[in-house]
C-alpha cells in the first residue's frame, strides 16, 4: 500500500490542540504539526522530545573557554612573554585576571555561534533550501496536523477519517507518496 | 500557560486576528514605498556619501585632518565610537534581558531595536578603524600568526578586550536577530507574488517549515542565546569603560565606570529606540501594536537608567573631593567651571534633570513629549562622552600643553556621515524586512489582544477559561 499522508487544516490553534489531544487519545499517531508560531503545549501531546541544543551550547561554550586559555597561554606566556610594567608574564595563573574578559567573550562567541549553526543544520534550514511546509498558509494564520497512514496501520481508514472529522478542521487534503 | 489580568491594558489594540497581524506588518513590504521614504532615503544617501568622502579624504591625507593634537589625542572619534556603541545596547537588552524577564511588550520593539543595534555597532566599529589611519592594517588587531617574530597582540590591554567584546557582540546580535527573522521571512515568502521577491525571500527564509520540532528548537535557541547575550551586553560596555578606567588620566581613572557606562548605554539606547519607533509606528500604521503603554514602559526604563547615570555623576564629584587627590579634584572642578563648562551643563541638563520629568504620568504617556525627550537624551549622552574624553584630556600635567579642542569639518563630516549610513541601513531594513516579529506577536494575541480580552464575540472571560496559552 502506498504511503498516504493526511493534512487536516485548522483556523485556530486551540481547536488544533484539542483536536490533536483527541486524536492521540484515540490511539492515532500524529506525525507532525505545522503552525505560524510556536504552539505551547503541543510537544508532549504529539510526542516531540525536548531539544538537546542547550547541552550542545554548553559544550561549545566549554570548548571556547578551553581554546581561549590554550591560545592566550601560548601567545602571552610561552611564545612571546611581554613585559608590561613589570607585571608577571611567566605564569598563566598570575597573569590571569587580565585575561578573564577575553576568556569570557570567546566562550560566548563559541557557544552562540556553535549553537546557531547546529540549530540551522538540525532544522535543515540553510540558504536556498526549498520551503517544505505543506501549505503556504501555515506561515500566516492556518494550522495543520499531519497524519501518516503508514504510522496508523492499526486503525481502519474509515475510523481514522471519522476521528479526524470530529476535530473541527476546515480543510483536508490527502497526498500519496 | 500565560494569563494576563483583565485590567492590564492589552498590548495589541483593535480587532486583530492572526491574519491581520500578518497583513499589517507585511503590507509596507508588499506595497509601494511612500514618497517620504524615497525623500528620506535620498537625504540619507547624500549624507552617507559625504561621510564616505570625508573618510576617504582622511585616509588619503592622514588623521591630522581631524582637530586632534598632542594633548587631545581622542576627541570626536572616540566620543562617536562610545556613543554609537551605547545606542547599540538597547536592541540586545530588549530582546535578551526582557526575554529572560518574560516582558511581552518587547515584541513591539525588539526587531527594530535589534536592527538598530546592529547598524549602530557597525558605525561604532568604524571609528577605531579609521582612527588607526591605516584602515587596511585593521586586521592587526586580531591575534594572527605573523612574520614580525610572531609578535602577538597584548591580551592585557583593554583595547584588545574591546576588539573581542565588540566583534563578539556584533556577530552574536546579528545571529540572534537573523534567527528570529527566519520564520517571518518564511511568512513573506509564502505570500508575495512577484517572482523576484519570491526568490529573494525564499533564500532568506532558509526553507523554514514551522513544524513542531522546529518551533521547539526555535524557542530553546532564543532562550539560550538570550542567556548568553545578557552577560554579553553588560560586558561590552564595561569593557568600553575599561578603555578609560584602567588608564591613569584624572577623570578617567574611576572604578564607578563600568556600571555607570552600562546604564548610560541602556539609557541612550532606549532613547534612540523611541526616536525611531515613534516615527515608524506612525509611518507604517502600526499604532495598534506599539501604543502609549509600550512607550510608558520604555520611559520607565529611561527614568531608572537616567537616575543611575545621575547618581553616578554626583558620586564622581563626591569621590573626586573625598579622595583628596588634587589632580582628581581639579579635573572635576574644571569640567564644571573650565572652558568646557557648556558641555558639562548640557550633559547635566539633558541626562540628569530632564528624565526626571517622566515621573509625571501625563508626560511619560505623551508621545510628542517622549519623542522630544528622546532627542534630548541622545544629545545629552553624546555630550557625556565628549565631557569624559575631551575635558579630561585638554588639561595635561604640564600647563604648556594645555589646549582647547576644535573639531574640523572632517570631524563633523565623518560623524554626520555615520548618521547618514545608519539611516540608509535603517530605511532599507524598514522597507524590506518585517519591522515587528510577526510570529511572536501572534503568540500574545490571545493573552493580550484587546478583542480576545473582551471575549472575541464569545463573552467576557471566554478566552481566559478556554485558551490553552
Amino acid at each position: 500500500m502506498a504511503d498516504k499522508v493526511i493534512y487536516a487544516m485548522y483556523d485556530d490553534d486551540d481547536t488544533l490542540l484539542n483536536g490533536a489531544k483527541h486524536l492521540v487519545k484515540e490511539g492515532v499517531k500524529v506525525s507532525d504539526v505545522y503552525s505560524p508560531f510556536p504552539l505551547h503545549g503541543i510537544d508532549p501531546v504529539i510526542g516531540v522530545e525536548p531539544t538537546r541544543l542547550g547541552i550542545a551550547a554548553f559544550m561549545y561554550g566549554l570548548t571556547g573557554t578551553m581554546l581561549a586559555i590554550i591560545g592566550i597561554r601560548y601567545m602571552m606566556i610561552v611564545d612571546w612573554p611581554m613585559n608590561i610594567g613589570g607585571k608577571p608574564n611567566f605564569s598563566l595563573h598570575e597573569n590571569m585576571l587580565s585575561f578573564v574578559p577575553i576568556f569570557f567573550e570567546f566562550t560566548v562567541l563559541c557557544a552562540a555561534h556553535g549553537m546557531a549553526i547546529t540549530y540551522l543544520l538540525r532544522n535543515r534550514t540553510l540558504p536556498g533550501m526549498p520551503s517544505r511546509n505543506p501549505d503556504p498558509r501555515t506561515t500566516d494564520d492556518k494550522f495543520i496536523i499531519e497524519i501518516k497512514s503508514s504510522e496508523n496501520a492499526h486503525i481502519e481508514d474509515k475510523k481514522l477519517t471519522d476521528l479526524i472529522k470530529s476535530t473541527g478542521f476546515i480543510e483536508i487534503e490527502e497526498k500519496k507518496f | 500557560m500565560h494569563k494576563e489580568a483583565d485590567i492590564r491594558l492589552p498590548l495589541i489594540l483593535g480587532d486583530k486576528s492572526y491574519k491581520d497581524i500578518t497583513e499589517d506588518i507585511v503590507k509596507p513590504i508588499e506595497g509601494k514605498a511612500p514618497k517620504t521614504w524615497y525623500l528620506l532615503f535620498m537625504i540619507s544617501v547624500v549624507i552617507a556619501l559625504w561621510g564616505v568622502g570625508c573618510i576617504v579624504y582622511l585616509l588619503g591625507t592622514g588623521v591630522g585632518v581631524w582637530g586632534l593634537n598632542k594633548t587631545v589625542g581622542w576627541a570626536w572619534d572616540i566620543t562617536n565610537f562610545v556613543w554609537w556603541v551605547g545606542i547599540g545596547h538597547a536592541g540586545t537588552l530588549i530582546s535578551a534581558v526582557l526575554l529572560l524577564f518574560r516582558q511581552k511588550w518587547r515584541f513591539a520593539i525588539n526587531r527594530a531595536a535589534e536592527a538598530m543595534t546592529i547598524f549602530a555597532v557597525m558605525m561604532a566599529g568604524l571609528f577605531p578603524l579609521i582612527h588607526m589611519g591605516r584602515l587596511w592594517l585593521g586586521y592587526w588587531v586580531f591575534p594572527l600568526p605573523n612574520q614580525f617574530g610572531s609578535l602577538w597582540v597584548n591580551f592585557n590591554s583593554p583595547l584588545l578586550w574591546d576588539v573581542f567584546a565588540i566583534s563578539t557582540y556584533f556577530s552574536v546580535s546579528l545571529v540572534f536577530w537573523y534567527i528570529g527573522l527566519i520564520p517571518d521571512f518564511a511568512t513573506i515568502r509564502d505570500r508575495v507574488t512577484k517572482p523576484l521577491a519570491k526568490r529573494v525571500y525564499k533564500v532568506l527564509s532558509f526553507g523554514w517549515t514551522g513544524d513542531a520540532k522546529a518551533w521547539n528548537r526555535f524557542e530553546i535557541v532564543s532562550l539560550v542565546l538570550a542567556g548568553l547575550a545578557t552577560p554579553l551586553v553588560f560586558s561590552v560596555h564595561s569593557i568600553v569603560s575599561f578603555d578609560f578606567a584602567t588608564s591613569v588620566i584624572p577623570g578617567w581613572h574611576t572604578t564607578i565606570f563600568p556600571p555607570y557606562f552600562v546604564s548610560g548605554a541602556v539609557f541612550s539606547g532606549f532613547a534612540m529606540v523611541q526616536t525611531l519607533m515613534l516615527i515608524l509606528r506612525k509611518a507604517y500604521k502600526l499604532e495598534a501594536y506599539l501604543h502609549v503603554k509600550h512607550v510608558e514602559y520604555m520611559n520607565i526604563v529611561i527614568i531608572v537608567t537616567g537616575s543611575i547615570v545621575g547618581v553616578a555623576y554626583i558620586t564622581e564629584l563626591f569621590v573626586s573631593w573625598y579622595s583628596g587627590v588634587e589632580y582628581e579634584s581639579y579635573a572635576f572642578l574644571n569640567r564644571a567651571t573650565g572652558p568646557y563648562w557648556w558641555s558639562y551643563w548640557a550633559m547635566m541638563t539633558c541626562n540628569v534633570i530632564s528624565p526626571q520629568l517622566f515621573w509625571f504620568k501625563k508626560l511619560r504617556t505623551s508621545l510628542m513629549f517622549s519623542f522630544f525627550m528622546s532627542i534630548i537624551i541622545n544629545i545629552g549622552m553624546w555630550f557625556e562622552r565628549f565631557v569624559i574624553i575631551v575635558t579630561s584630556l585638554h588639561r595635561d600635567y604640564v600647563p604648556s600643553s594645555w589646549t582647547y579642542f576644535h573639531p574640523t569639518w572632517v570631524d563633523i563630516g565623518v560623524f554626520m556621515g555615520t548618521l547618514g549610513i545608519f539611516f540608509v541601513f535603517y530605511l532599507l531594513f524598514s522597507r524590506y524586512f518585517p519591522v515587528m516579529p510577526i510570529a511572536e506577536l501572534k503568540t500574545i494575541l490571545k493573552s493580550s489582544g484587546k478583542n480576545y480580552k473582551e471575549g472575541y464575540g464569545r463573552g467576557k472571560g471566554y478566552w481566559d477559561k478556554n485558551a490553552e496559552h
